[in-house]
């Protein structure tokens, strides 16, 4: 019943967040700042996770293939399958929940147990508005995030492949020109979108609404990123079999 | 002013309003007190309109709260100066920024203009040299300084402070008191405090209302507070050691 009760509350804050909009002036430096925030400065642990994730699975790859009937261009071909469809998209907004997750749910929790967000509704201000939707615009540049995370990964999977000796260059390449279906990109990037927009609101909601002091923002950020986790996945598998079986 | 009839709030089967009739002057610093739990904090948040009352009427100069549409209360909002017990002061902005939020939120003032308006209103509370500070950078009497220029500088026709004094050593807080009573007559505001610090009912009641148990069990100022009839009220009085002394000093007298 209790989750039945927080998803209303989710649902009817979304419309909160959409309504009474911010003064325009202060609400496109809002979403610079939120730009910075979180997407420029989440950039480094994606360039190293991408990079090295994407060198692991081509050497993974490499290992198991045993039989001589199988040509080289499979390992470029697997790395550029698994980081397209999944590892960039998925894995990297499962790691960016508890990155941006946490940041969001502590920010929000800490302004609503030092009042901060009593402030503003009392000066008249539609809080929900002035805080969550700035990250909505903001994470509308995540897909951004997710290309640089599909190029860096397939290049760590080439370095890891020529550097370490498992294939050549020309066969890893041509493994990630063949078959190519450019739609699996497109597939991608929707997943992206929605990624972004379960990023932004799912932690917010749960900020904005925990109750107590410090030791509560703590448990609220740790619940946020669970909870961020299980719905980017649940959809995942929803994206998966709407667009692509 | 603002005039309050039968307000009545109850949170489940616990009523923590009954039937709370008061009027608050323009012009004067009007205390609420009364021990904890006594429903200060949730009759100041009925006031505020961010509780909304399960019974009775609360009208700021004549208007029904409950009748504004979002508009109304937007704009009444507006006229709203708040004070929080921890200063609610926004920690990524300066003081600068947060005393300018307001203004940039409602007003169409250049950026000189504002930056003007601000000068004046933390000159006003003796805040001359902590403009590009953090609240985390200052000390917290010059936080709750700083919340006052914030709530004074849209010059609000209302002003509600929480506790204004928690957390504050009684020099400052005196400070805080007698510059919340000067803004108050300068601007010609209606203040509402909420406190149970005796020495604010000294320094600035001039007019009082005691909660107890969420009914107003006591009205007057700070020159009768002391002959009160109600035995609550006097016990409230007199749970300070000080007072309490002063008390025995004079009756030896």
């Amino acid at each position: 019943m209790k989750h039945f009760r927080e998803i209303g509350a989710y649902f009817l804050m979304l419309g909160q967040v959409f309504r009474r909009p911010t003064k325009g002036s202060v609400l496109r430096e809002l979403i610079f700042k939120e730009v910075e925030e979180l997407i420029l400065n989440s950039l480094g642990i994606v360039v190293f996770i991408s990079f090295f994730v994407g060198g692991v699975v081509s050497i993974q790859t490499a290992l198991n293939i045993d039989s001589p009937l199988i040509p080289d261009l499979l390992v470029g071909f697997a790395t550029r399958q698994s980081v397209i469809l999944e590892f960039a998209p998925t894995f990297i907004s499962i790691v960016m929940a508890g990155k941006i997750g946490s940041f969001i749910t502590s920010s929000i929790g800490s302004m609503r147990v030092t009042e901060q967000i009593d402030a503003l509704e009392v000066m008249g201000i539609n809080s929900l508005n002035y805080l969550v939707f700035p990250k909505i615009i903001a994470l509308l540049f995540y897909p951004f995030v997710i290309g640089i995370a599909m190029f860096l990964g397939i290049f760590g999977g080439w370095v890891a492949t020529v550097y370490g000796g498992f294939s050549s260059s020309a066969a890893f390449i041509e493994g990630i020109q063949s078959k190519f279906i450019p739609f699996h990109l497109v597939y991608a990037f929707i997943k992206s979108f929605v990624f972004a927009f379960i990023l932004a609101t799912v932690p917010s909601f749960k900020g904005y609404y925990m109750t107590g002091g410090a030791l509560e923002v703590g448990k609220a950020s740790t619940t946020a990123f669970v909870w961020t986790s299980v719905i980017i996945i649940l959809a995942n598998y929803v994206i998966t079999i709407l667009l692509l079986s | 002013m603002i005039r309050v009839k039968h307000l009545h709030k109850q949170f489940g089967e616990t009523s923590i309003l009954k039937d709370i009739s008061t009027d608050f002057q323009q012009g004067k610093t009007n205390l609420i007190i009364g021990g904890s739990g006594s429903g200060k904090t949730v009759f100041l948040k009925c006031l505020l309109g961010l509780y909304s009352p399960d019974g009775g009427q609360i009208y700021y100069a004549d208007r029904l709260l409950s009748d504004m549409d979002n508009n109304a209360r937007k704009q009444l909002r507006q006229k709203i100066g708040m004070v929080f017990q921890g200063g609610a002061l926004f920690d990524s902005m300066t003081v600068e920024e947060n005393v300018m939020f307001p203004l940039r939120m409602f007003t169409d003032m250049s950026h000189q203009e504002m930056l003007h308006q601000v000068n004046e209103v933390l000159s006003r509370v003796n805040l001359n040299e902590a403009n590009k500070k953090f609240p985390s950078e200052i000390s917290g009497g010059m936080q709750k300084r700083v919340a006052i220029a914030r709530a004074i500088v849209n010059n609000p026709r209302y002003l509600f402070c929480d506790e204004p004094n928690s957390g504050l050593d009684p020099k400052t807080a005196m400070v805080i008191d007698n510059l919340i009573m000067e803004i108050t007559q300068e601007y010609n505001m209606t203040t509402i405090i909420n406190t149970h610090d005796m020495n604010s009912v000294m320094e600035i009641g001039q007019n009082i209302v005691f909660l107890e148990h969420g009914c107003v069990a006591w009205e007057g100022d700070s020159t009768t507070i002391f002959n009160a009839e109600k035995q609550e009220v006097l016990d409230f009085v007199y749970s300070s050691n000080l007072f309490k002394k002063i008390r025995d000093i004079q009756r030896q007298k």
